[in-house]
C-alpha cells in the first residue's frame, strides 16, 4: 500500500466517520437522556425515521432547512413523548412499546412521505474545515472528507451541554435521581412519571436532529431506506459510552468510522469481508458487555432503574 | 372463564378503536374509511384467495412470535428473533451445500432441523450470556441480531454465492425435491402446519408438563425456583433453545417454501413482528395463534388497500402501528375493578377517606 491509497484510505475512513457518526451521535445522547431517568426507548428508530421525513418535507416545503431541523425535532419529541406517557401507564412493558413505535413511526413515515421521494430539498450547507482553517490541504480527498456536518458541532455542544448538565444543574440532578432511585425521587417529592417523561421527549428532540441529518446532508434525499437501524442500535451506543455524554461522541465516531471501513477498502480497491466489517460495532459492544458484566450485578455505571441493565 | 373472555375482550376492544382511529387518520387524506375497512376485511378474510394470502403470511410471524414467547415465560425479554431467522434461513440453504441431500421428506426435513438448530444456538447463546455472564438478554440478542445479519449478507455474498444471481445475491436454489410445497394445491405451505403445531404443542408443554411448570415458576417467581432447587440456568436455556429453534425453523420454512434459496428478501422484519405477536398473545403459545393470523391479514390486505383505493403501500404498518400501541397501552385498564371505580365516581360519603399512595410499577 502506497502513500497515496494510505492518505486516500484514512481520508475515507475519516469522512465516514463524520458523516454516518452524525446521527448515531444524536440518537446516542437522545437515548443517552432517556436512559439515565431510567426508561428505554427502542422507538428510537421511529423517530429517526420519522422526523427524518419531517425534515425533508418541512425543507421541501419552506425552502429553509434549517426550518426542517426544527421541525425534525418537533416531529421527534411528538413521537417519543408518546412513548413516554404510554410508558407511564401501569402494566406496560417499555421493551414492546419501543418497538410498536418503531413500527408506527416508520409507517408514518412511509406513508406520509410517499409523495417527497421524487422532490428535491434545500440542502444543510457543509463547513469546509480545510478552508476554514488555512486551506492547508491540496488533496481533494481530504477536502471532501472535511466537508463538515453542520449538526456536528450542534452535537457536540449537545453532548458537552448534557454532561455538564448532569454533573452540575438541578435539571439533570433530577433525571439521574429518577433514573437511579425512583423510591428516593418519590420521598423527595418529586413525580418519577413527570420527570421520565420530560427526559423521553427530550431525548426524542435530540434524536429527531438525527434524523435531520440524514436527509438534509447525508445521504441528502428521503427514500425508504434511509435508514440502516441507526436508532435500534443507540441502544448499544449508549451501553458502549457507558452512559456518559461525552462518550457518546466518541462511540458514535467510532460507529460511524468502523461503518466507513468496508467502503473505504472497497475504495482502494479490497471488496472482501465488506459485511463484516459493519459488524465490527455490535461485536465489539459485546464484548464490552461481555468483560464487564457480572452475574447478579449491574453494569457499571449504568442507571439502577434502567430495567434492561439488570 | 369469566377471566379469560375478559382476558380477550379487552385487545379486541383495543383494536376496534384502532380500526376507528385508522378510519379517522385515512379519512384526513380524503379516502373513504368505511370502504377502506370493509377492503381490509375483504383482503384479509374476504374469500378464499385471501385467507391463502394472509395464512401464508401468518405462519412465519406464529414462530417468530414464539421465540419471544417461550424466553419470557422463562422470565426473559428477547428482541433478537430476526438473527435466528436469517441465520435459521442461511442454515437450511448451506446444508446442501455440505452433505448430498437425499431429495424428498426426508431431505427436507434435515433442511429444516438444519434451520432450527441453528436458530435455537443462537438465542441460547442469548440465554447463556445472561446466566453465566449477567448480560442482559434483550440488548445480547439485538446485537447478536445485528451480527447474523451481518454474517448472512456477507456468507451469502461471499463464499455461498450463485454466480448465476447478478443482481440479487443469493445462495444456489434448493433442489425441487427439498423445497416445502403447498397443502393440497393451495397456495398454503406445510410451514403454517409447523407453525400451528409448534403453538399447540409448546402451549401444552407449558400447561401440562412438570418441565414446563417448571420453566413457569423460573420465569415467574425466580425465589420459589430456587427455595425448590429448579436448576434455573438449565430450564431458561431451554427455554430459549426451543424458542430460538422456532424462529430458525421460520427462516428455513421461508427459504425451503417461498424464496427457494437464502437472500436478503429474508430480513423482512417477521422477527420484530414477532415480538409484537408474542406480546399482544400475553406470551401465551396458543393466544399466538389467532393473533398471528389477524396480523398476517392485514399484512394481506395491504395490497388490496393499494390498488384499490391508492393508498400507501406503508398504509398498512401504520393500522399495525396503531394497534399495537393501542393494545399494549389497553394492559393498563386490565385489572380494574369497575365495580369500585363506579362507586368512587360517585359523590363522596363523609368522612375521611385515606388516600393510598399509588404502587410503582413493576419493570
Amino acid at each position: 500500500m502506497n502513500w497515496d491509497m494510505l492518505l486516500a484510505f484514512s481520508a475515507a475512513i475519516l469522512g465516514g466517520a463524520l458523516r454516518v457518526g452524525v446521527p448515531f451521535l444524536f440518537v446516542s445522547l437522545g437515548e443517552c437522556l432517556t436512559e439515565k431517568a431510567g426508561r428505554i426507548n427502542l422507538g428510537l428508530e421511529g423517530v429517526l425515521v420519522l422526523s427524518a421525513m419531517t425534515a425533508f418535507g418541512a425543507s421541501h416545503l419552506s425552502g429553509s432547512a434549517w426550518i426542517g431541523v426544527l421541525a425534525a425535532a418537533a416531529a421527534g419529541a411528538l413521537l417519543a413523548l408518546l412513548h413516554g406517557l404510554l410508558c407511564t401507564l401501569p402494566r406496560v412493558n417499555d421493551v414492546a412499546t419501543g418497538i410498536a413505535l418503531m413500527l408506527l413511526g416508520t409507517g408514518l413515515a412511509f406513508y406520509l412521505g410517499k409523495p417527497l421521494i421524487q422532490p428535491q430539498a434545500a440542502q444543510l450547507p457543509p463547513i469546509d474545515v480545510v478552508r476554514m482553517t488555512g486551506n492547508w490541504s491540496e488533496s481533494s480527498v481530504v477536502q471532501a472528507a472535511l466537508q463538515v456536518n453542520p449538526l456536528l458541532p450542534l452535537g457536540v455542544v449537545l453532548a458537552l451541554a448534557l454532561w455538564l448538565g448532569f454533573a452540575r444543574t438541578r435539571w439533570g440532578l433530577l433525571v439521574r435521581l429518577a433514573g437511579d432511585s425512583a423510591s428516593a425521587t418519590k420521598a423527595l417529592g418529586y413525580s418519577v412519571g413527570g420527570i421520565r417523561i420530560a427526559a423521553t421527549a427530550a431525548g426524542g428532540a435530540i434524536a429527531g436532529l438525527g434524523g435531520a441529518s440524514l436527509t438534509l446532508f447525508y445521504p441528502g434525499s428521503w427514500n425508504e431506506g434511509i435508514s440502516s437501524g441507526q436508532g435500534l442500535i443507540a441502544v448499544a451506543l449508549v451501553i458502549f459510552a457507558r452512559w456518559s455524554p461525552l462518550r457518546c461522541l466518541l462511540a458514535a465516531l467510532l460507529f460511524g468510522g468502523a461503518g466507513a471501513i468496508g467502503p473505504a477498502l472497497q475504495s482502494i480497491g479490497i471488496s472482501q469481508s465488506y459485511y463484516l466489517f459493519s459488524a465490527v460495532p455490535y461485536v465489539l459492544t459485546l464484548v464490552i458487555l461481555i468483560i464487564s458484566c457480572r452475574p447478579g450485578s449491574v453494569a457499571a455505571g449504568s442507571p439502577g432503574e434502567l430495567s434492561s441493565a439488570r | 372463564m369469566r377471566a379469560s373472555l375478559a382476558d380477550a375482550l379487552l385487545p379486541i376492544g383495543a383494536l376496534v378503536a384502532a380500526l376507528l382511529l385508522f378510519g379517522v387518520f385515512v379519512a384526513l387524506g380524503g379516502t373513504d374509511p368505511t370502504e377502506v375497512w370493509l377492503l381490509l376485511f375483504k383482503g384479509a378474510f374476504g374469500d378464499w384467495f385471501s385467507w391463502q394470502n394472509t395464512l401464508q403470511r401468518a405462519a412465519p410471524l406464529m414462530l417468530t412470535a414464539l421465540c419471544v414467547a417461550l424466553p419470557a415465560r422463562a422470565g426473559l425479554v428477547v428482541i433478537g428473533g430476526e438473527g435466528a431467522v436469517v441465520l435459521g434461513g442461511l442454515a437450511a440453504a448451506a446444508l446442501p451445500y455440505a452433505v448430498p441431500m437425499p431429495g424428498n421428506v426426508i431431505g427436507t426435513a434435515l433442511v429444516c432441523a438444519a434451520g432450527a438448530a441453528a436458530g435455537a444456538a443462537w438465542i441460547a447463546l442469548a440465554g447463556a450470556l445472561r446466566q453465566y455472564r449477567g448480560v442482559n438478554e434483550t440488548i445480547s440478542s439485538l446485537l447478536l441480531a445485528y451480527i447474523a445479519i451481518a454474517l448472512f449478507k456477507q456468507i451469502v455474498e461471499g463464499p455461498l454465492r450463485d454466480p448465476a444471481t447478478l443482481n440479487k445475491p443469493s445462495t444456489r436454489a434448493l433442489d425441487e425435491g427439498l423445497r416445502i410445497g403447498g397443502m393440497a394445491g393451495t397456495d398454503i405451505h406445510w410451514g403454517l402446519v409447523l407453525g400451528l403445531v409448534a403453538c399447540l404443542a409448546l402451549g401444552l408443554w407449558l400447561a401440562l408438563t412438570a418441565r414446563g411448570f417448571s420453566v413457569r415458576v423460573v420465569g415467574g417467581n425466580p425465589r420459589a425456583a430456587q427455595l425448590v432447587g429448579l436448576p434455573a440456568s438449565g430450564l431458561i436455556l431451554l427455554a430459549c433453545a426451543i424458542g430460538g429453534a422456532c424462529a430458525g425453523l421460520a427462516g428455513a420454512v421461508e427459504v425451503a417454501a417461498v424464496h427457494t434459496n437464502a437472500n436478503a428478501s429474508l430480513i423482512a422484519g417477521y422477527g420484530y413482528a414477532g415480538i409484537l405477536v408474542s406480546f399482544i398473545a400475553r406470551h401465551n403459545p396458543i393466544a399466538v395463534i389467532p393473533v398471528a393470523i389477524l396480523f398476517g391479514g392485514f399484512g394481506a390486505a395491504g395490497s388490496l388497500l393499494q390498488r384499490r383505493l391508492d393508498l400507501p403501500d406503508a398504509s398498512v404498518m401504520v393500522l399495525q402501528g396503531i394497534a399495537f400501541v393501542l393494545i399494549l397501552a389497553s394492559e393498563a385498564l386490565r385489572g380494574i375493578d369497575w365495580r369500585a371505580a363506579a362507586v368512587r365516581l360517585r359523590p363522596p360519603p363523609r368522612r375521611e377517606v385515606v388516600q393510598l399512595a399509588p404502587v410503582e410499577k413493576a419493570v
